[in-house]
């Protein structure tokens, strides 16, 4: 009897303790949670919102008389605004687009690996800890700063060594977006690079290589996945870079094989519409939102892409 | 860039040699004629112009309001604009951004499925921050400032609050008056004897001339002096707690889009904080029965907040400099005042920079707009590399606390 009175008692030490409700803890956690999952939640909203929005607003434009889908993706001019027949044919702005990016990316690709190299195998640390702040201060200058550096250094620098470039040109917009885009390139770049392990890099000198041989004939190959995931994200940035083209680039939706011209690029097309009123809802506007959502299709691919290459590379170091 | 720099001093102080020359010209010329003459007239009309041009010319660059002529603009509005902008975005994206990374971060699931849908979101945040910023400009037009075109036009729109309006007229003797009114539509019937209040707040008595009345002579009359069929235009005057739906151009709309565009930089750059804070610090914390919430506020947050706050002050000048989305929201706007609430049209640096830019340059003139671009850009970049030394200082903390 007395042992089982003892079984169902608490100790002498804890029956003069008065012990708190774990209610309130419990709620309070199950609380933090859900508004903690609620902020997450948004980030979803926030990708289903743009997808809804321009999928919805797209089919609205083609539903206007002045459009169709085949002329959209089969036309050859854009002219949203000029004469009497509005034509919307994508084809001339992913031209600019296109001329652009490329043009970027070999400014950036080159430049960015070769950076990139130099930091992770040759610079002394003591260097290397000097040039990535600065590499990270070069990626925030904002872009009109690269914009008007286009329009004021590149462009003038260009007609001086004997290029017949326009006022406004795809160029001069690609050399000042592939400077924007190096850092990216370079940091990513050198990501994968220093991702790449030693043993590797040791096998290699074992077997005699020089400095050179290693980095360019071992890490690089090794890091490869890593530095193309670097040039898809860039170039997905350089496709949806407004500010420097709509800057130097120019307004006329061309599409050409001279990139010396004036051209107009898709967040171009995008900028200079919405400059205007945007209480207007003519089909000008909603032509926005169609080119958004080819815009939109194609970085998401880039970068899905690129980070689905990245995630692959990092785990077969791991 | 050395040239950059050059042309934006010279913005800080624009060159006058002209307008020193026509003076002291005038100077010369006015010795040599008539102190009545009309030629003095003018010349001395011509004098105090140039003086007050002067004038403005010296006002602080930083201070001064756009205006048409090159030498009379500076960045005043737009640099209070941009403060206001990235400020209303910090206190959006802060709570979002680190509740996001945390959540992501320290409440890691141990069911299968939930696992999966933790990696989803990982990798929708991921794709979020490639997303091009222009179409966050799209967004945010759309959802934020005409709401979908749902609640009416930013111009008439369909809720309102902390907004008076008032009517203004401009009386017989050249006076302007406001008469208060309940609503935008409302024209008050005039009648003899009202209030109404004078530009500087005091209020007099108004005299309506109907048409049977003789027409006031004596100047008094004449400042109060109204016609019974006159018509004024409304006047909106915005309580600094004002709001309506939908948002429009205002601030408020532009902190919001600038907010979706920097919180995936954020999420990213919390969650690498939270991810440098040692494994032990919460099991130690863990072994000490704290749940997981003491956990992370207790320890975990504390610890990487140096890591937090360099994050989160790179995504801060990262807002600054972003044009693009908020070209999409308000476009150009020429105004002479910084925003006064969170409904206030506004503009900011990188805008006013990209309009200078865009002027036409006279080769002609010494100072043109691209000087004042040039200055503007000086003073963008000077407040990005303060931004940016804090937080390489703040980095540097973070490292040494945490090894």
């Amino acid at each position: 009897m007395a042992v089982a009175d003892t079984a169902n008692q608490k100790p002498a030490v804890l029956q003069r303790r008065q012990f708190r409700s774990l209610a309130t803890t419990r709620f309070r956690e199950w609380f933090i949670l859900a508004a903690l999952a609620c902020c997450t939640a948004f980030t979803l909203l926030i990708t289903v919102t743009i997808v809804c929005l321009l999928v919805g607003q797209t089919i609205q434009f083609f539903s206007m008389p002045e459009t169709s889908i085949s002329d959209f993706l089969f036309g050859l001019t854009w002219s949203p605004t000029l004469g009497n027949e509005k034509l919307f044919g994508i084809w001339p702005l992913i031209c600019g687009t296109m001329w652009v990016t490329v043009i970027a990316m070999c400014v950036a690709l080159p430049l960015g690996l070769v950076t990139a190299i130099y930091l992770s195998e040759y610079a002394p640390k003591r260097l290397r800890n000097v040039l990535k702040p600065i590499l990270e201060l070069l990626a925030g200058i904002p872009t009109v700063v690269y914009g008007f550096f286009a329009l004021v250094v590149i462009t003038p620098a260009l007609q001086a060594i004997g290029i017949q470039v326009d006022f406004y040109n795809a160029v001069s917009a690609g050399i000042a977006v592939g400077i924007l885009c190096l850092p990216t390139v370079a940091s990513l770049s050198e990501d994968a690079l220093q991702a790449v392990p030693r043993r590797l890099r040791e096998a290699a000198y074992g077997l005699g290589g020089t400095k050179f041989d290693v980095s360019l004939k071992v890490v690089v190959p090794a890091a490869l996945s890593g530095i193309i995931s670097a040039f898809l994200l860039a170039a997905a940035r350089a496709i949806g870079e407004t500010m420097i083209v709509a800057m130097a680039a120019g307004a006329l939706a061309n599409l050409t094989i001279d990139p010396r011209q004036q051209i107009q690029t898709m967040t171009g097309h995008m900028a200079s519409t919405a400059t205007g009123d945007i209480s207007n809802f003519d089909v000008r506007y909603y032509s926005i939102y169609a080119v958004a959502l080819v815009l939109f299709f194609i970085t998401l691919t880039l970068t899905v892409i690129g980070n689905v290459v990245r995630r692959r590379f990092q785990e077969a170091y791991d | 860039m050395l040239s950059i720099f050059y042309q934006g001093m010279l913005a800080f102080n624009p060159p006058q040699d002209e307008i020193v020359a026509e003076l002291s010209e005038i100077k010369s010329k006015l010795a040599n004629v008539a102190a009545d003459s009309s030629d003095a007239q003018d010349l001395t009309v011509r004098q105090l112009e140039l003086r007050e041009l002067q004038e403005t010319i010296d006002k602080s660059f930083l201070s001064k309001p756009p205006a048409p002529s090159a030498r009379e603009a500076g960045i005043g509005p737009a640099l209070m604009g941009s403060i206001w902008v990235c400020a209303g975005c910090t206190a959006f994206f802060l709570p979002l951004g680190v509740g996001t990374a945390i959540f992501l971060e320290e409440f890691k699931p141990r069911n299968k499925f939930l696992r999966w849908l933790s990696d989803m979101l990982q990798l929708n945040i991921n794709n979020l921050a490639g997303v091009p910023s222009i179409v966050y400009g799209i967004l945010g037009m759309t959802v934020f400032a005409t709401m979908f075109g749902l609640f009416g036009s930013p111009n008439e729109p369909f809720f309102e609050l902390g907004t008076k309006f008032k009517r203004q007229y401009v009386t017989e003797g050249m006076q302007v008056v406001f008469v208060p009114v309940a609503d935008r539509d409302e024209t008050p019937t005039l009648v003899d004897g009202m209030t109404a209040l004078k530009s500087d707040g005091s209020e007099v008595k108004l005299n309506i001339i109907g048409d049977d009345d003789d027409f006031p002579e004596d100047d008094a009359t004449l400042a109060v002096s109204l016609f019974s069929d006159s018509d004024g235009g409304v006047v909106a005057e915005n309580a600094w707690y004002s709001f309506r739906l939908p948002f429009g151009r205002s601030v408020l709309a532009a902190s919001m889009t600038l907010m979706l565009v920097i919180l995936p930089v954020v999420i990213i750059s919390t969650q690498e904080a939270l991810r440098a804070v040692p494994m032990s610090l919460r099991q130690g914390a863990q072994g000490l029965g704290c749940t997981p919430w003491q956990t992370v506020r207790n320890v975990t947050l504390p610890a990487a907040i140096p890591g937090i706050m360099t994050g989160c002050i790179l995504s801060m000048s990262r807002a600054i400099g972003e044009a693009a989305p908020i070209l999409m929201i308000s476009g150009i706007v020429a105004i002479s005042m910084g925003p006064q609430h969170l409904m206030d049209d506004f503009s900011i640096l990188p805008l006013q920079i990209y309009y200078w830019a865009g002027q036409p340059v006279n080769d002609a003139d010494p100072f043109n707009f691209q000087h004042v671009a040039a200055g503007a850009i000086i003073v963008l970049l000077l407040v990005l590399f303060a931004f940016n030394s804090v937080a390489i200082v703040l980095r540097q903390i973070a490292q040494k606390r945490l090894s």
